[in-house]
């Protein structure tokens, strides 16, 4: 039952877009069509879901294919559900926010294009989460890849959009090969392309070293694994919001499904993988939001939360691997536990964040931080979605972000109590994912304060306005998820228990379960008592203002009273010492006026922070090959018959060689 | 029926007494500047003053600028309860609240470093700006230390971790705990912004951290602030009053201890005070950095 509602699901997503192709370009009809199957898709899948979770119900649907090894083999189990709920909320709220922001009356010339792509990429991600065989998640796979390079490219007339596209395209290639290279050896080691577990001792360790190589590299480039994240900021950014929302809610979130299906494949793991993991998890967190702080494009910097995100999620990962390594349970199931859910809350308060930033731009017809300010007067509503994103996504309580951080701090205090190098590695993780949280929360004081805090700081910014109903709601049904895991995270527990028996199946069956190991009860209660601790604080220093009567003024500026909204501090000027402090990673590029003179004439200063990786690693290795690939043009005759020599030439050398 | 007792006296003392802390400071740097200085229950009187006034608000702020304080206080509120103040017997304990404490002071400061910045005042904006890098270099170490004692107590609860614990941490591996309690009294500093990181008697905006976030905050809302200020402060000292005396048998003992200790925490604050100069804005980075380093070793030590 699950799998068919699940199929169902599936092809209406791929479908929803393609009504609207054929319909006019000025006509608002195909975009409803699509939101209406969208939905309707979405609702099945969910209630797909929920069968199986009530009733534990799977039949396989497996159904033979032409190509040689594939298969159309779906399945569900608790893994793949735990990744099918945020591609259909989040995809469901992507449709309904277009129906505001990207209307097909506003954009006639590749509104139509975005939803056909938008609805083929929902279906690809859908499918690669419940395929069982190899092939058939390639498929998967690259339908939600080449989609999702469309849609990244959806304002192709711009040069900037081309460009981030362009590198997109190549590193979500590149991250192909690398799974092919996977499946591939996977084949050569199980002799099938069926996605089932290898038995114990049925493969070496360096085969198995190879194989978690491979996936590290190839999904981990999807997950925007630092320093493999080069694509993902530009192409964050340069997307619609509601693509973003949905690349960086649940596309990067594909890479980590991919790994923890790999692993759960693979025999027990050695501890060094999740070693790397942890390391590679604690640099995309602490670095990750070290360069969200330098941005001063409110998409690039959001998309930089994004690696933080997946760092946080790796930390998780890497502890269930080291406690499935050393078969201590509490480890596997606090690890995969907040690993999972934190897929889930980075799916939803990231996505309420892209969406609530789309909903500024389209205010203000800007993505720079700096030219924005005081929305939240113009936006009360936007700006509301955008702090209950922010406390989640800095891991405060009481919202979402806070339960998943909880249980992998528990899961590394576990690690305390082990020998020497375990207390080391988890104090030094704890510490970093304390980091992380304080960076989060310099990073989002910056962006909101800049961005709806003071005084508009442009024209645009004084000229915006509330945005649509659909709009809206999407923003408001994303933090009520929020809001919903925050206090009710027991309920969830059950969901996580399945997961973690999928990902590690030799784990005891009397293996300890979430519920006894992380406080989920005391989180839903301190929740509530915060919650109304602060509205009684509210009221009660609503009720004194009233009785003793307030008066309103100007800001105090020391006696000055003619300030501009150019003097307000700027999130630049707001992140300089922090962004200072990493410098040595950030490599921000300054320019400021130099020998001034005693009486200063106009100057200018100006501060970047760009990708290190991409700008002085990638692009020089890649114009390097490029010169170098150069050099062979002189073979590039043009005439046939040149070629035809080659052709010649290659077939008499093989003939010798063998 | 015990533990209603020591409940009520948690509630009391430390709610009640908290304001107590700034007044004897305040008195200490007077008896040291050869002052008769202001009366030790000036806060107090500060404090009712404040509640009973009208207030001024700018025309640019939003609801951010009242969340600043009720959130502020909230969270310095249920922080309070949080703690171990005598023996093991704690409001609310369960585990894993050393990091709901840590994360509570976090939504502190990020509603009022946003309040801050409602305001669209540049002075405001430093301060918020200040506040928050510090906090970045405040909270790795604070965390540490409390892993370190995660690790010495065998547990992760305040109520085993500095309340009942078994281990007698300064016999079994005096030095770690040592280092944590300096890496801890810097970051006393730090949080409550005190000389050597930030005097809150300047009367300067441009070298203000803390003071200058509030600076439009008047009336009830700034009495909030005042009283939340005054909370933070009796939590970071409970913390190190707690982790230098160790729990005696009888539970209600501990409270009197506690008094001593608090004493000693607000007139050692009074000592630093008056005879350290303030730090240059550049060097507080080094000094925190300094403060994880402690925690570190700290850590470093208990490997073995």
């Amino acid at each position: 039952m699950t799998e068919r509602l699940l199929l169902c699901a599936i092809a209406l997503a791929a479908v929803s877009g393609m009504p609207g192709v054929a319909l006019g370009r000025k006509s608002m009809a195909g975009q409803w069509i699509a939101a209406v199957l969208a939905i309707v898709g979405s609702g099945l899948g969910l209630a797909g879901l929920v069968f199986f979770w009530m009733f534990d119900d799977s039949q396989p649907v497996v159904i033979p294919w032409h190509l040689p090894g594939a298969e159309f083999n779906v399945a569900i189990d608790g893994l793949s559900a735990v990744f099918l709920v945020p591609i259909f909320v989040v995809t469901m709220m992507g449709q309904v926010y277009g129906l505001a922001y990207w209307k097909q009356t506003d954009y006639p010339q590749n509104g139509r294009k975005l939803r056909f792509f938008y609805g083929l990429m929902t279906a690809g991600m859908a499918l690669l989460v419940v395929a069982r065989n190899g092939i058939l998640f390639l498929f998967g796979w690259e339908m939600m890849a080449i989609s999702a390079f469309f849609l990244v490219a959806t304002e192709d007339e711009k040069p900037d959009v081309r460009e981030a596209g362009w590198i997109y395209l190549v590193a979500t290639h590149t991250a192909t090969l690398g799974l092919i290279a996977l499946f591939g050896l996977l084949h050569a080691a199980s002799g099938s392309y069926t996605l089932a577990p290898l038995a114990e001792g049925s493969i070496s360790p360096a085969m198995a070293t190879s194989l978690f190589a491979l996936a590290l590299f190839g999904f981990g480039l999807k997950a925007g694994l630092m320093p493999l994240h080069v694509w993902l900021p530009g192409a964050h950014s340069n997307a619609p919001s509601h693509v973003s929302a949905t690349m960086s809610g649940v596309i990067i979130k594909m890479g980590i499904y991919g790994l923890f299906r790999t692993l759960s494949l693979l025999p027990t793991p050695p501890i060094e993988w999740g070693v790397v993991i942890m390391t590679l998890g604690a640099i995309s967190g602490v670095l990750g939001m070290a360069f969200a702080l330098g941005q001063h494009d409110l998409k690039r910097l959001l998309a930089y939360c994004s690696i933080e995100n997946i760092g946080i999620i790796l930390l998780g990962l890497g502890l269930a691997v080291i406690g499935r390594s050393q078969g201590r349970a509490d480890l596997v199931v606090l690890g995969v536990s907040g690993s999972l859910l934190h897929v889930w809350n980075h799916a939803f308060f990231k996505s309420l964040l892209f969406l609530s930033a789309g909903s500024v731009i389209h205010a203000t017809h800007t993505r720079e931080i700096d030219s924005m300010g005081g929305l939240a007067k113009a936006m009360p509503w936007t700006a509301l979605a955008f702090v209950v994103g922010s406390v989640a996504i800095c891991g405060l309580p009481p919202l979402n972000g806070f339960v998943s951080e909880l249980m992998i701090y528990l899961g590394m205090v576990d690690l305390l109590q082990g020998s020497s190098a375990a207390f080391g590695g988890g104090a030094l993780a704890a510490a970093a994912l304390a980091l992380i949280g304080t960076l989060a929360v310099a990073c989002f004081v910056k962006a909101y304060g800049a961005v709806f805090l003071g005084v508009a700081r442009s024209q645009s910014a004084r000229q915006a306005h509330e945005s649509g109903l659909p709009m809206l709601l999407a923003l408001g049904v994303l933090s009520a998820c929020c809001f919903a895991i925050a206090l009710g995270p027991l309920a969830l527990a059950p969901i996580f228990d399945r997961a973690v028996a999928v990902w590690a199946p030799d784990l005891p069956e009397a293996a300890p379960r979430l519920v006894t190991l992380a406080p989920l009860n005391w989180v839903t209660l301190m929740g509530g008592v915060l919650i109304a601790a602060l509205i009684a604080g509210r009221l009660l220093l609503g009720a004194l203002l009233r009785h003793n009567g307030s008066t309103r003024s100007v800001t105090w500026g020391c006696g000055y009273s003619a300030a501009t909204p150019r003097v307000q501090y700027t999130s630049s000027s707001f992140a300089q010492m922090l962004v200072a402090l990493f410098s040595w990673a950030l490599r921000p590029q300054v320019e400021r006026p130099k020998n001034l003179p005693l009486f200063p004439r106009a100057a200018r200063f100006h501060s970047e922070v760009g990708d290190v990786v991409l700008d002085e690693a990638v692009l020089p290795s890649f114009s390097f090959a490029g010169w170098l690939f150069s050099r062979f043009r002189v073979f590039q005759q043009g005439n046939i018959q040149t070629y035809l020599l080659y052709i010649f030439i290659a077939l008499i050398a093989l003939l010798l060689w063998r | 029926m015990d533990t209603v007792i020591h409940n009520s006296i948690h509630v009391l003392l430390a709610f009640g007494l908290a304001p107590l802390l700034l007044g004897i400071t305040n008195k200490t740097k007077a008896a040291f500047g050869g002052r008769v200085g202001p009366p030790v229950l000036q806060l107090y009187y500060d404090l009712a003053k404040l509640f009973r006034k009208g207030s001024v608000f700018s025309t640019t702020t939003t609801w951010m600028f009242c969340a600043g304080p009720v959130v502020g206080l909230v969270t310095s509120a249920i922080c309070v309860l949080l703690l171990p103040l005598a023996g093991g017997s704690v409001p609310i304990s369960f585990l894993g609240d050393p990091i709901m404490l840590v994360y509570l002071l976090g939504l502190g400061r990020f509603f009022t470093a946003s309040a801050a910045l409602d305001t669209g005042s540049p002075f405001e904006g430093m301060g918020a700006a200040r506040e928050v890098t510090f906090a970045c270099l405040a909270e790795p170490p604070f965390v540490l230390g409390l892993l370190v004692l995660a690790r010495l107590s065998n547990s992760f609860q305040l109520s085993t971790m500095l309340g009942t614990s078994p281990a007698p941490y300064w016999s079994s591996a005096g030095a770690s705990p040592a280092l944590v309690l300096v890496s801890w009294s810097i970051i006393l500093l730090t949080e409550n912004c005190r000389i050597p990181f930030d005097d809150p008697n300047t009367h300067l905006e441009l070298t203000m951290i803390h003071e200058v976030m509030v600076l439009d905050h008047s009336g009830p809302a700034l009495g909030m602030i005042l009283y939340g200020a005054a909370l933070k402060l009796f939590i970071f000292g409970a913390l190190i009053v707690r982790l230098v005396f160790p729990p005696t048998s009888s539970g209600l003992l501990d409270w009197p201890l506690l008094a001593v200790g608090m004493l000693g925490v607000a007139i050692g604050l009074g000592i630093v005070e008056s005879t350290m100069a303030r730090l240059r804005l550049t060097q507080i980075p080094l000094f925190l950095v300094a403060a994880c380093l402690l925690s570190g070793f700290g850590v470093i030590l208990l490997l073995r």
